[in-house]
């Protein structure tokens, strides 16, 4: 692997920058250009990068398909769940407006919950449809 | 609470539950799981239907946007009516997997099988509910997708290019109605479908207009396997595991019937369809599909393909009924989508009981069965007489619906090809029979024991409701006749 020395300093380098810039378009999302969806596939990219230069082994010793798994099914939960819990504090599904002490807070924290659902959904079931990809000499 | 988000919650539930169900140890709790919750969404549908045979109309704004800007759930007879076979032949399909998924799918995938079969149903349901269309495109897709995975698991490797197979052709089918959704967004600036309906009389006569309904009318075609859009079914039926068989040949091209008939209906007024060919198009392609799908089910060496095949032929009659464009004709089509469901379910279910045991659905691998499973033959009897269309069937009654709608406009080429059908039926059924029952069974099939009591008992109900509804109409043609008049047509 010393051959790879370059790639390997550059995306250690790299690696936290972009996981930063998946954070700032998924907290950004409801006032600028951004969301979940994006901040997911960037988020997944850190890992993806790291998996190419490192390999897929170490790269599943810092995150196992079985949490994966756990996790894109979280995001789902959560995205669903936001839904519930309007429905339970009397309002329709999904209907922000009463998730915060006045309706346009309610909105925000509304968005950014359900955002965040999405983000860890997409970045999980990126990061596991890369793996199964990488990992499918190994059967 | 229930009674003001009913709507909603069919489609939540399973929803939910799909990934509590994905992380779920174990096959046992996965199926538990997805045996409550498929129970609940029938007891909500049934109760959902109840509600709007009583009270009219359910509007449901989802995130408190009034539609047409929010996304609206809205609710007649036709779709409570959809909602009920859907939920209806996943509650009845889940006890019966518990045997069956355990033989056919790997162990360690049961938990997933289970989480897609949930968002299978979450897909359906939410399109046979949501009143904006494009909302119904997003749902389309879920139950396309978790339906490709579905059918992937099944044991034979020819599954994969099945599930493939579908793969391609389901989603050229949804990019011509997406594309269509876009053309129409473009013109009337609306995506509600009442909404729809109320503005597009004003940009009626536009070129894009025609050309959504033309993109529309295909991709909607592609999904409910119309002749000769079907190439995907047949593969898919037959290489799919026994469970997701059933369940999608009883609900998932129904549904997509009913969007063509919500597309004919609400969306588009029928004054305007009358002007396109839509209907010569629909009548056409029906009757061909009829006669040319029923001869090519009685030359197949496997049961599950021969079934597909009949199912091609059943989209024909349904979408016949749409074609007469008649109160009669669309009672037909609403009521043999609720008629050929249970059929179908009981078909596949039976025939899903031999393949329990002998793990092979091939005729020649069939033979003698009949005699060492009698309780499967039986009910395998019931649904083929309800396939053809004997007196005292479900069969009997939409067949009997379509060909007064045929009469009714002096269509004799239509009222020939219905009972053609019915005849090529006779011998395609016949054909399981004299293979299961008059051929003797072949020396290593000689201890093949009757199914199990978990197989047997829903494919027994769902036999014997096939009785029911040929006598009691109450919930087939009352209901279907109360959704044809709320959908406006006199």
């Amino acid at each position: 692997m010393s051959h790879n020395l370059i790639l390997r300093i550059i995306s250690k380098f790299l690696i936290p920058l972009i996981i930063l810039f998946a954070f700032y378009v998924q907290f950004h999302g409801d006032f600028g250009p951004g969301g979940g969806f994006q901040a997911g596939v960037i988020f997944s990219v850190a890992f993806i990068l790291y998996t190419l230069v490192f390999g897929l082994d170490s790269a599943e010793k810092i995150i196992t398909p079985v949490v994966l798994r756990i996790l894109a099914s979280l995001g789902v939960v959560i995205y669903a769940g936001t839904g519930v819990a309007s429905l339970l504090l009397g309002a329709n599904y999904l209907d922000y407006d009463v998730l915060g002490k006045t309706p346009v807070a309610g909105q925000h924290v509304g968005i950014l919950v359900i955002e965040l659902g999405v983000g860890i959904t997409v970045a999980s079931v990126m990061i596991l449809i890369f793996y199964s990809f990488a990992g499918r000499d190994r059967d | 609470m229930i009674d003001q988000h009913v709507s909603l919650l069919l489609v939540v539930i399973p929803l939910l539950a799909a990934p509590f169900v994905a992380v779920l140890p174990g096959r046992h709790l996965a199926w538990l799981a997805t045996q409550i919750i498929t129970a609940i969404c029938f007891a909500l549908a049934i109760y959902q239907l109840l509600q709007v045979l009583q009270g009219g109309i359910i509007s449901y704004e989802l995130g408190g946007w009034a539609p047409p800007w929010g996304i609206e759930y809205r609710i007649d007879a036709a779709n409570a009516l959809l909602a009920v076979i859907i939920a209806g032949i996943a509650a009845i399909t889940a006890p019966y997997s518990l045997a069956s998924v355990q033989r056919e799918i790997p162990q360690h995938q049961h938990s997933l099988f289970y989480a897609s079969f949930l968002l299978c149903i979450t897909g359906l349901l939410g399109i046979s509910l949501t009143g904006d269309i494009f909302n119904l495109f997003v749902f389309l897709e879920i139950s396309s997708l978790s339906s490709y995975a579905l059918i992937s698991m099944g044991k034979q490797r020819q599954a994969l290019t099945a599930a493939y197979q579908y793969l391609i052709m389901g989603t050229i089918g949804a990019t011509f109605f997406l594309i269509g959704v876009g053309l129409l967004y473009a013109q009337t600036g609306t995506l509600n479908m009442a909404d729809l309906a109320a503005r597009l009389p004003e940009v009626i006569q536009l070129r894009t207009v025609h050309t959504a309904f033309g993109f529309i009318l295909v991709g909607v075609a592609l999904k409910l396997a119309l002749f000769p859009l079907h190439l995907w079914l047949p593969n898919a039926y037959t290489f799919a595991p026994s469970v997701v068989t059933i369940f999608l040949a009883a609900t998932a091209t129904k549904v997509a019937v009913y969007v063509m008939l919500r597309l004919n209906l609400t969306i588009f007024s029928s004054d305007f369809v009358l002007k396109t060919p839509a209907n010569e198009i629909f009548l056409t392609l029906g009757i061909i599909g009829i006669i040319v799908a029923s001869a090519t089910a009685i030359i197949q060496k496997d049961a599950k393909r021969l079934l597909a095949y009949s199912s091609v032929a059943q989209i024909g009659y349904m979408i016949i009924g749409l074609g007469f464009a008649s109160i009669a004709g669309l009672t037909a089509t609403l009521v043999h989508i609720f008629n050929h469901a249970i059929m179908k379910a009981a078909l596949f279910m039976a025939i899903g009981a031999i393949f329990y045991r002998i793990g092979s659905s091939r005729l020649d691998d069939l033979t003698g069965l009949g005699r060492q499973m009698p309780w499967t033959f039986g009910a395998l009897i019931i649904g083929g007489l309800s396939l053809i269309g004997v007196p005292g069937t479900a069969g009997f009654i939409s067949k009997w619906y379509l060909v007064i709608a045929a009469l009714e406009q002096d269509n004799w080429l239509a009222t020939i090809a219905i009972l053609g059908g019915s005849l090529l039926a006779v011998i395609y059924v016949w054909k399981l029979v004299e293979v299961l029952y008059f051929k003797v069974a072949t020396s290593e099939r000689q201890d093949v024991r009757e199914a199990p009591l978990l197989l047997l008992v829903p494919t027994w109900v769902i036999a014997l409701s096939n009785i029911y509804f040929g006598f009691d109409t109450t919930w087939t043609v009352g209901v279907a006749q109360t959704a044809i008049k709320m959908l406006g047509m006199s």
